[in-house]
């Protein structure tokens, strides 16, 4: 609405100076009142966007000023106070206590080859199942998207049953394989739909120049989705990062844990009784993630809100 | 022609590792998990067949009641949440902030990135009532209010729950609308101005009818996805006090790895697969038959 106002303004300007003088004495006010008029009905906006940077920022802020507190400053002094002292030895308290040089190690030695094995995988049998005419096509298709339904609780047990026997416990192995699968039905997914931008005449080209369907894959469909592989790892990265059932069922040990599982003994063990470390780890695992999103806030935000539109 | 997209070999080296991982890491354990139903046990201790032992357990055990109850309410209720507010944020990007919206529109979508598990610990220290008092506490006394014990109860923890996982996701549902209100076409719009709908009757009349597809794909996404809440939950309070707010995915987790019992936790796994299920078939069809009418 109030897009509109400064329009119909400039339009009834060069009218009043057209009609009789008489009215001209009437419009100036009336523009006044306007412009005050616009003002008062752009509070209620500027009071709402206000109320939006407050509710998104203030537990961010917050949480790091928590971050630098002495327990005693924190215990005795209101939440909201800012701290009387800078502790900022909280954080490499934090980064001790809270094992955090060993659970960012596992959250990358699991997320990183599962994000390969996705990406390898999923970008070919996308290819495949748009590509690619054959039988059974659209029966497999729908088999590959009931996957990105099922509750990882329909999974867990028998995998962990599974796992067990393999003998592969006690490393990062269930993870990385399971975060691997579940990730395909929603990468295959995604791919299928950026392969289906690509005019098929283009490989009919390649094929009269010679290529097999293979070299075609390899040297014009994959460099030509280059840039939606990089959104669908961005996404896969963000749900595998995020995890947390997968991550305490199949690395449940201490030198196993991930960020999340990490953060999630810390707060029990020790952050009943040291809240300034706990809020610093925290801000440290936050933080990393900030720096990613600085940099690639419109594609992660184009990635995850695409990755979702599968009604 | 044909011949070159129907080679079966190129089909099949394409296509065959990714069906392979996916049948065996979730396609058979789904199938497994099934047969594990009418099994009582765990995989260190051994299994018991019991037939119809689980489910006629799953009827009567209050628990899973509870549990059912919590579930749905709390997918309701965040539903109706994350869409309504998604879409309020939305016509704020797309209407009033215009090219401006890009600053707020990145915060906003910033915890959805955030690990669950460190905004779950930020509101437990934001909402606690001992051994001091949080921010919210401190501003309920600042107004003369006396604090609360918010996660002391299952009324208030609930509330926490709520404020916390829509803090979490609305950026998300924000940013998902925008896109959809940035399809609705121009000339439309401009057209619809010319006839002299402006503010709510535009909204009403055009606006609205327009992005009802993407309001009925967004509250599929929405149900689909909170009644799978689990992490935030598990790290807020537990599910407690006591099982108050205990989720399904909470419950099923706890008998399957607290209790040894791995048939009753996939029966359970087995009811949530089928809400699950029934969600998507049931909001799928009615938003076709709405949209198309």
């Amino acid at each position: 609405m109030t897009n509109h106002a400064p329009t119909t303004d400039t339009v009834a300007a060069p009218r009043g100076t057209a009609t009789a003088t008489a009215s001209k004495p009437r419009k100036i006010p009336k523009r006044r009142k306007k412009t005050l008029l616009q003002h008062v009905k752009k509070t209620p906006i500027y009071l709402v966007i206000a109320f939006l940077f407050f509710i998104e920022l203030y537990p961010l802020f917050w949480m790091f000023m928590s971050s630098l507190k002495s327990r005693d400053d924190y215990l005795n002094n209101p939440a909201w106070s800012l701290p009387t002292e800078l502790i900022w030895s909280n954080y490499p308290a934090a980064w001790e206590q809270g094992n955090l040089a060993i659970t960012i190690r596992n959250s990358l030695l699991a997320t990183l080859p599962a994000l390969a094995i996705i990406i390898i995988l999923g970008v070919a049998a996308g290819f495949a199942l748009e590509v690619m005419i054959f039988k059974g096509r659209g029966g497999i298709l729908l088999t590959v998207l009931a996957g990105i339904m099922i509750p990882g609780q329909m999974i867990l047990l028998p995998l962990f049953t599974i796992y067990s026997n393999l003998h592969i416990t006690g490393t990062l192995w269930p993870l990385i394989l399971t975060y691997a699968a579940t990730g395909l039905p929603l990468t295959i997914f995604m791919m299928a739909t950026f392969f289906k931008a690509i005019p098929r005449e283009i490989f009919e080209a390649a094929t009269i120049d010679g290529a097999s369907i293979l070299r075609s894959y390899r040297s014009i469909a994959f460099p030509m989705v280059r840039n939606a592989i990089v959104t669908v790892a961005l996404v896969q990265f963000f749900l595998i990062w995020n995890d947390l059932l997968l991550a305490i069922t199949f690395a449940n040990r201490k030198e196993l844990q991930t960020v999340q599982a990490g953060l999630l003994s810390f707060s029990g063990d020790f952050g009943a009784l040291d809240y300034g470390p706990l809020f610093a780890a925290i801000c440290i695992t936050t933080g990393g993630l900030l720096v990613i999103y600085l940099f690639l806030n419109q594609k992660i935000m184009k990635g995850l809100t695409a990755g979702s539109l599968k009604g | 022609m044909k011949s070159v997209f129907g080679d079966r070999r190129a089909i099949f080296i394409l296509l065959a590792p990714a069906l392979t991982l996916y049948t065996l890491v979730m396609l058979v354990p789904v199938a497994w998990s099934f047969g594990y139903t009418f099994f009582k046990g765990n995989a260190l201790e051994g299994f018991r067949f019991v037939g119809l032992d689980n489910f006629i357990r799953l009827g009567s055990d209050p628990y899973v009641w509870d549990a059912f109850w919590f579930t749905l309410k709390y997918a309701v209720v965040m539903t109706v949440g994350q869409v309504a507010i998604g879409y309020g944020l939305s016509l704020l990007y797309v209407f009033v902030l215009r090219k401006s919206s890009t600053i707020l529109r990145t915060l906003i979508f910033f915890p959805v990135v955030m690990p669950t598990v460190a905004i779950a610990v930020l509101y437990q220290k934001m909402f606690q009532s001992a051994p001091a008092d949080g921010v919210v506490n401190n501003l309920l006394t600042t107004l003369g209010i006396s604090s609360v014990d918010w996660l002391g109860s299952a009324n208030t923890a609930f509330v926490v729950i709520i404020i916390m996982d829509l803090w979490r996701s609305i950026g998300f549902y924000g940013v998902l609308l925008y896109a959809g209100l940035l399809d609705i076409p121009e000339e439309i719009l401009e057209s619809a101005r010319i006839d002299g709908a402006r503010g709510f009757s535009l909204f009403r009349s055009i606006i609205l009818p327009l992005s009802l597809p993407i309001l009925f794909s967004s509250i599929i996404l929405s149900a689909n996805g909170t009644v799978k809440v689990f992490d935030s939950i598990l790290a807020l309070n537990g599910g407690g006090p006591g099982t108050s707010s205990t989720p399904l995915t909470l419950y099923m987790y706890r008998t399957a790895f607290t209790y040894g019992d791995y048939g009753y936790g996939s029966t359970i796994a087995l009811l949530l697969s089928i809400i699950s299920l029934i969600i998507t078939v049931f909001i799928f069809r009615s938003s076709r038959r709405d949209v198309t009418a």
